[in-house]
């Protein structure tokens, strides 16, 4: 796939005013599982730095298809039939190769098949909502769905989710790992949702919205979107103050 | 001035209620999409080493245990040795993937990974690190996981001479840190708030 050795510099420190904060009273259950004391902070250890790494092999045909992968043989979800597809990259723009990559979303009427989502929006039995895939050699990655419909949660009397996807993404080092959200380019719900607005600046909201990719959407049968996501960047000038092979 | 042009992290979002969907579906019920959840076993085959069960529980600031989140732990081999590209020293154990991932259970709120204890890992600098477990978790009302580290208590002469817990201005925090053994179990419980506020790392 790629021979070159794997890079072993540390990772840039994380801009914690671009990220949300732990404690956020708009999301009420940050409240109480917010911590409250400073982080201690350190430059990245070799525990940091390296990170478990998944084969290709480990996949199977229809991962990366929700659309069939509960699906009873001859039958498809129900929804508006999706193509979510893009690149990982790191904040150098480098493409992050052979990444595991997961994502999970309620079906095309807001209902979640978990036993503790007691929305009425009914399940889909051709349904099950969850995925993953593994990047490619430049780091892409795609997957085909039907796009989850908005939710309403118990946070405000009238609180609403967007259609969102949540994503985990690996990266190539333990200190890379993080947990999403994908949101729908043009969905209203985005500007008034608790959980969006975690986040404080509008410039970083953004890079959560996918837009509506035409090019790649697939004529009289899905629509696509296109989503990057950007994990921290390593270090990669030579003069580490290291010892030989740590 | 010529611009830097680095890009910017993609920003978290919380885990949400329903994380055990995507990272652990059939223990969400969800099953046939995959074989087996991912990182339930740790332990492939002979691996080296002392084996251990390390469980606990995650407790909010009412002292009432998370049963939502999904905790991930990497860590090295019995020789100090990580099952990753990046590691230069040697090669790891092969029957120990050293990642493993579990959710809290639904009615207790107990995570249980069986592993093996960890040798030592030196730090940057060539010091040695005191033997860790490299703890991730995330939960609804969590907007970016949380790193801690496992360490174990009666490694009491390796925690002393750690450079990580040396880092650690509030000595009184430290014992947040540390896994309670009994015979092969250690117990690491976290306290995300009061007054044994486990310690969190920005690494
Ligand atoms: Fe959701």
């Amino acid at each position: 796939m790629h021979n070159n050795p794997p890079e072993t510099g540390a990772f840039y420190p994380r801009d914690l005013d671009w990220h949300p904060p732990a404690l956020t009273p708009g999301y009420k259950t940050s409240v109480l599982r917010s911590p409250q004391r400073a982080k201690i902070s350190f430059d990245p250890t070799l525990g940091e730095i390296s990170g478990p790494t998944f084969g290709h092999n480990m996949l199977g045909e229809l991962d990366n298809d929700l659309v069939l992968n509960f699906a009873q043989p001859g039958a498809s979800a129900i929804g508006e039939r999706i193509i979510v597809h893009g690149r990982v990259q790191d904040e150098r723009g480098r493409g992050v190769a052979g990444t595991l990559v997961e994502f999970w979303q309620a079906n095309a009427g807001g209902r979640y098949r978990h036993k503790k989502d007691t929305y009425l929006a009914p399940l889909d039995p051709n349904f099950g909502g969850c995925g993953r895939a593994i990047t490619d050699a430049d780091g892409y990655y795609q997957f085909r769905t039907i796009k989850p419909g908005p939710y309403p949660w118990p946070n405000g009397v009238n609180d609403w989710r967007p259609s969102h996807i949540h994503f985990s993404i690996f990266g190539a080092g333990f200190a890379q790992r993080l947990i999403t959200q994908m949101y729908f380019e043009g969905d209203p719900h985005i500007a008034i949702c608790p959980i969006v607005n975690t986040i404080r600046d509008q410039a970083a909201i953004g890079q959560l919205v996918a837009p509506l990719d035409m090019n790649n959407s697939v004529p009289m049968d899905s629509r696509a979107y296109k989503f990057d996501i950007t994990l921290r960047g390593r270090r990669s000038t030579m003069f580490e103050n290291r010892k030989e092979g740590n | 001035m010529q611009p830097l042009n680095f890009l910017k992290e993609s920003p978290s979002q919380t885990a949400g209620p329903y994380v055990h969907i995507g990272c652990v579906p059939t223990f969400a019920g969800i099953e046939g999409v995959y074989p087996e959840d991912l990182g339930k076993s740790m332990i492939t085959g002979e691996a080296k080493g002392e084996k251990i069960t390390l469980k606990g529980r995650v407790f909010d600031g009412s002292g009432t245990p998370l049963r939502d989140a999904m905790l991930e732990i990497w860590q090295a081999d019995a020789a100090g040795l990580f099952n990753s590209p990046v590691e230069r020293r040697g090669t790891a154990d092969p029957a120990f993937t050293g990642w493993g991932r579990q959710p809290t259970d639904g009615e207790t709120g107990v995570y249980t990974f069986e592993t093996v204890k960890p040798g030592r890992v030196p730090f940057p600098d060539g010091r040695l690190q005191a033997p860790h477990i490299t703890m991730w978790i995330v939960a609804r009302g969590i907007n970016i996981g949380l790193s801690t580290r496992v360490y174990f208590e009666d490694e009491a002469e390796a925690n002393a001479e750690d450079p990580i817990l040396a880092r650690v201005e509030h000595k009184v925090r430290i014992p947040t840190l540390m896994a309670k053994r009994e015979g092969d179990t250690y117990t690491f419980d976290i306290y995300l708030q009061g007054d044994n506020e486990t310690i969190f790392f920005d690494v």
